[in-house]
């Protein structure tokens, strides 16, 4: 393995100048639980490792008083997910925190570390971009904003331009009647990569029985995580009822452009795609007519 | 010993202590393999290869020899060129000069991961950055991958030099480097007059022992030309002879120290590391250790083969087997040995066949080497015998169990391929089974959504016996120290040490078990083919024996008597002809020194065959989920033939564990591997063995039937448990989804698939 530096940076200019600096020499590190195992089987080689944990706005986690929740990059999982106020609003991403490795790997892994390493499987993105998350990225030369949708660009591949990192991931307060999902498939209970995970989100009227809005997102089924965008705007208007469910399934299966490979065929993984969006949605109602 | 003797009582046997070995591995201070740590060690690395079938045209090391930090560089050139010849490993035979070649490649690669070169260097880091700098040129040729490609007539041969033995001709240009064929009776007129006739072809994939420990290596190569070999194995004389032959350095200058190990299954009996690690020590001057990778070992040691079983079966209008057919081909992978022998013993030997034919093949193909793994060859023949029979007893409504007992083989019965069996616990397996609790509570009824299903199978291993050694040496303060040769995988230590605890009239405890090193205790055979308790203990058992007449002895000569009037009752010296006169062990321990002195005995034996081997039944419950075809195990119970349990807690583990590899192969586990011989899936990721939360507590049933070849009827019980579980899977799978699959792995792709069919009705 080809020696590295490790720096610990205390804040986000000193940060991205490193970025900047070394440029593709260098990688942020907030858990470390994707970077160092890509390092030791020299999928790529580093001369710097800038460590976030040391940088206020990297590790804060705040539930707004408007109830909008922002999510800084290198916040691990188990902060998310140990926060009651946060379980309760925002049911989809404490589906992702929880199931993302074992007890060991989410007292480190973080959200942002896992949009950031952009892998279609990754379980954090699909329910950051049903809860409608817009992620902030810093460079040298200055802030931006973007959906979570745009960022992912191809398998292992973000957004971020040279010298830029993420700073934090926002999401609004969810609507009233809202609830959100997320299940993925694996032929075992534990310790596997998704063949297929689907996050929904839904809005319901007042009555809880029509859907006003929803938001599909389909994992390991693409080059990167896919908002289905023909399958959420299907669902406005409908009722909320089984039949409604399989269609959207139906819809969201034709969204996905999966490959075969050793996790899953192209057939298992386009009918996967209808049964979790089916399963998925069925419990996103039923945590939305929790929710009032 | 016969049948209707009554059973012995023990007071140690049967019983329930705490591992000796216990403390050490909770507190982590056993040392395993890769825990050897010696002044001035360095570190070895090994390149491999990319390509599965290629030839070596140049290597090219200078580069890695002038970086710093490097001490050692290494190829074939530095291996002498040993002769073909039989490599005689206890259980296994291999050949010398194929051995060679696996262990350091010579002109030719033949799988992905061959080791080309190695080096030395003063650290991990550093061993590896110099493997890069070695330089190899390759002309690659076209892998053999699929059997078929393998045995195709005009198919690219992989050894020029193979000879092949077909049904005793010697073939030249061939990858069949054996076709064995066992025939009994008339299987073709059998079959024409038999009412049901069902024939099948199953093929299941090559799957890993997936043991938690890497291969890992120390030598010291001495300038007195002494070596010494720390390692990881089952097999310590093994190690030597191998490393002897594969050296040429005389066998007595080798010491092999076994350290702790943490799982084998079969899989650390071949040699990989030990003489690689040899070589760089001898150019070093220092000793070298060398340590694989999870990568290093999917691709490159020896998993159990994979292969392709047809098998026929006809029975008369009552479920009466009238014969039996089977061909079973395996991929042995780059060099030949792929357990057919062991495949023929036991694919109907669960059953009385009159009638009976089996073809084996075994098949050199471009993979990593296949080793033993736990039962070698059996789990994959019964997978197809077990699950035909499950078929069957579909199309003739029978109850499997009902077709089981009116078929079963029992003392007296010919095995298909000959030996006929002393007596054996079938039968009595199937009853236990039947009279459990599962297999009497009604099966939950399957939803909309979720399919569940039952299904049983057999299967059989025979094991081995062999040559142990195990010396007791009585200490002053009447505790005993017993040394054995045998790595102590599965709690054999503590069995061994209870068995002379019976004998010797003590406590388990008082008995302080070791494993030596070669040096150290009489020739051992390895630890395998269930062989260590059984054979391990009867040595144990000689020794102790030999032990106690020494003290009586002992004690003869303290009373002044003859030593024909003493006895040994109940852990007490008495004496016949003074009956105030008794000695406990340890009051006649602490007189030795007045009496002669120390008492150290080694009793050796060599254990013919392992009386009649061990057989079992397995039931289970599946359940699965229609949507997505995933299975979930909902109740396991395995029961088998221990003879006499020793320690029942590690007999219960042996049966779980056996039971979980099933599961696991049955399901989940295989090498997806590329059109060009590379395995895909070569990590614990996606190498999808089951996990704790995957499997159910396995509930267990020992049955007992005396081994009539053992001195406490002991049977060796280690590799059965892994038999039965996929056939097992395989019929409750089908009774949940009403759909036959015949290919591991059954996973919830090919599930999904064949409930399609269904629909379909193609
Ligand atoms: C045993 C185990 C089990 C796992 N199980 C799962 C699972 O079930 N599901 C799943 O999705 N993943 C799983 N993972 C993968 C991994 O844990 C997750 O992807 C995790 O969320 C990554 O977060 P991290 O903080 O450790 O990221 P890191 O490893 O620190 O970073 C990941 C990548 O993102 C980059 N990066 C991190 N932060 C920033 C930033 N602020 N700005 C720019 N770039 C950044 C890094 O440079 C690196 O390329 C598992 C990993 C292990 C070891």
């Amino acid at each position: 393995m080809h020696p590295y530096q490790y720096i610990p940076a205390t804040n986000i200019t000193e940060a991205v100048s490193l970025l900047a600096r070394y440029g593709p020499r260098a990688r942020v590190m907030a858990g470390g639980t994707d970077l160092l195992v890509q390092l030791r089987g020299e999928r790529y080689e580093l001369d710097a490792v800038v460590d976030a944990k040391a940088i206020p706005e990297l590790m804060a986690l705040t539930l707004a008083k408007d109830g909008a929740l922002s999510i800084g990059a290198a916040v691990p999982c188990y902060q998310v997910y140990e926060d009651e106020a946060i379980v309760a609003a925002f049911p989809g991403i404490i589906d992702a925190a929880s199931l993302i490795g074992g007890i060991q790997v989410q007292s480190r892994a973080s959200l942002g570390g896992n949009l950031c390493n952009a892998t279609p499987s990754a379980d954090g993105i699909c329910p950051l971009i049903v809860h409608s998350g817009v992620v902030t990225l810093t460079g040298v030369g200055g802030t931006r904003t973007m959906l979570v949708e745009e960022f992912t660009t191809g398998p292992g591949r973000n957004a971020l331009a040279h010298g830029e990192m993420l700073v934090k991931i926002d999401l609004p307060k969810p609507a009233a009647h809202f609830g959100a999902a997320y299940q993925r498939f694996i032929p075992r209970n534990e310790m596997d990569i998704a063949v297929a995970g689907v996050a929904s989100a839904v809005t319901l009227d007042a009555s809880g029985q029509k859907i006003e809005s929803a938001r599909i997102a389909l994992a390991s089924v693409g080059p990167t995580p896919i908002f289905a965008k023909k399958a959420s705007d299907f669902l406005a208007g409908q009722p909320a009822t089984e039949e409604t469910y399989a269609k959207a399934g139906e819809v969201a299966s034709t969204e996905a452009t999966p490959i075969s490979d050793m996790r899953g065929t192209i057939e298992q993984r386009h009918h996967l795609v209808g049964v979790l969006t089916r399963r998925t949605l069925a419990q996103a109602v039923q945590r939305a007519r929790g929710n009032s | 010993m016969t049948t209707t003797e009554k059973p012995q009582e023990f007071k140690v046997v049967g019983t329930r202590p705490i591992r000796h070995d216990g403390i050490d591995k909770v507190l982590g201070r056993a040392v395993y393999g890769s825990d050897v740590r010696l002044a001035g060690m360095i570190y070895g690395a090994v390149l491999r290869s990319p390509y599965a079938h290629a030839k070596i045209t140049k290597i090219d090391t200078s580069k890695a020899e002038a970086m710093p930090g490097v001490f050692a560089v290494m190829s074939g050139k530095d291996m002498p060129l040993v002769a073909s010849g039989a490599l005689d490993l206890g259980e296994t035979v291999d050949d010398t000069a194929f051995t060679s070649d696996r262990v350091m490649a010579h002109d030719k690669v033949v799988f992905k991961g061959h080791p080309v070169a190695a080096v030395a260097a003063i650290d991990q880091n550093t061993g590896l950055e110099a493997l890069k700098l070695i330089e190899v040129e390759y002309e690659v040729l076209k892998p053999v991958i699929s059997l078929e490609d393998a045995m195709a007539p005009g198919a690219v041969v992989i050894h020029e030099g193979l000879i092949g033995d077909d049904l005793g001709e010697k073939v030249n240009n061939t990858n069949i480097a054996v076709h064995n064929r066992s025939e009994f009776g008339d299987p073709e007129a059998a079959f024409a007059k038999s009412a049901t006739v069902l024939e099948r072809t199953f093929i299941i994939s090559r799957a890993h022992q997936g043991y938690i420990e890497p291969h890992a290596s120390t030598a010291f190569w001495a300038p007195d030309g002494k070596i010494t070999v720390w390692t990881t194995t089952q097999a310590p004389f093994g190690v030597r002879k191998t490393v002897s032959a594969l050296l040429e350095q005389p066998l007595s200058d080798i010491k092999v120290i076994p350290t702790e190990i943490g799982g084998g299954f079969g899989g650390k009996i071949p040699v990989y590391l030990e003489p690689v690690a040899a070589v760089l020590s001898k150019k070093a001057g220092r000793p070298v250790k060398i340590t694989m990778d999870r990568r290093a070992v999917f691709e490159a040691s020896g998993p159990g083969p994979g292969g392709t079983i047809k098998v026929k079966m006809g029975v008369d209008d009552k479920g009466k087997i009238t014969a039996a057919t089977a061909d079973i081909r395996y991929g042995a992978g780059a060099y030949p040995g792929a357990s057919i022998n062991p495949a023929t013993a036991g694919i109907f030997a669960c059953y009385e066949v009159p009638n009976v034919r089996i073809d084996s093949y075994d098949v050199v193909i471009n993979m990593s080497k296949t080793a033993a793994y736990r039962a070698p060859g059996t789990p994959q023949a019964t997978f197809a015998s077990e699950t035909l029979v499950g078929e069957l007893c579909e199309i003739i409504g029978m109850s499997p169990m009902d077709f089981h007992l009116l078929n079963v083989s029992r003392e007296g019965t010919r095995r298909p391929d000959g030996p006929v069996f002393p007596r054996i616990g079938n039968e009595a397996c199937l009853e236990a089974i039947q009279g459990s609790e599962h297999f009497k509570s009604t099966l939950e009824p399957s939803t909309e959504s979720k399919l569940r299903g039952r299904g049983m199978a057999s299967g059989y291993w025979n094991g081995i016996g062999n040559k142990s050694s195990v010396t007791i040496n009585v200490n002053e303060d009447g505790l005993v120290s017993l040394i054995e040769g045998n790595p102590d995988i599965g709690g054999t230590r503590t069995t061994i040490a209870m068995q002379a605890a019976e004998i010797l009239g003590l406590p388990a405890e008082d008995v302080h078990p070791a494993v030596g090193d070669t040096d150290s205790i009489g020739y051992s055979d390895l630890t395998a083919g269930s062989r260590t308790t059984y054979a391990t203990g009867t040595a144990a058992i000689e020794a102790a024996k030999m032990v106690i007449d020494e003290m009586k002895k002992r004690v003869a000569m303290i009373w002044e008597t003859e030593y024909g009037n003493i006895e040994h009752v109940d852990g007490l010296f008495v004496s016949k002809v003074a009956p105030d006169h008794k000695f406990t062990f340890k009051e006649a321990a602490g007189k030795l020194g007045q009496t002669g002195g120390p008492v150290a005995m080694t009793g050796t034996v060599n254990v013919r065959g392992s009386g009649g081997g061990s057989f079992g039944t397995h039931l289970v419950d599946v359940e699965v989920d229609r949507d997505t075809g995933k299975v979930e195990i909902l109740r396991y119970t395995a029961a088998q033939d221990a003879g006499k349990a020793v320690h029942p807690s590690y007999v219960e583990g042996q049966f779980q564990g056996g039971a979980v590899q099933g599961i696991g192969w049955a399901l989940n586990e295989e090498y997806y591997t590329s059109d060009d011989g590379v395995m895909v899936n070569s990590t614990f990721l996606d190498y999808r063995m089951p996990t704790s939360l995957d499997v159910p507590m396995i509930e267990t049933i020992i049955v007992e039937v005396a081994n009539t070849n053992h001195p406490f009827g002991v049977r060796g019980i280690g590799e059965t448990s892994i038999v039965p579980p996929a056939p097992a899977v395989a019929n409750a799978l089908a009774n949940a989804i009403g759909v036959r699959l015949y290919q591991t792995p059954m996973n919830p792709g090919r599930i999904l698939e064949a409930l399609a069919t269904k629909k379909t009705g193609k």
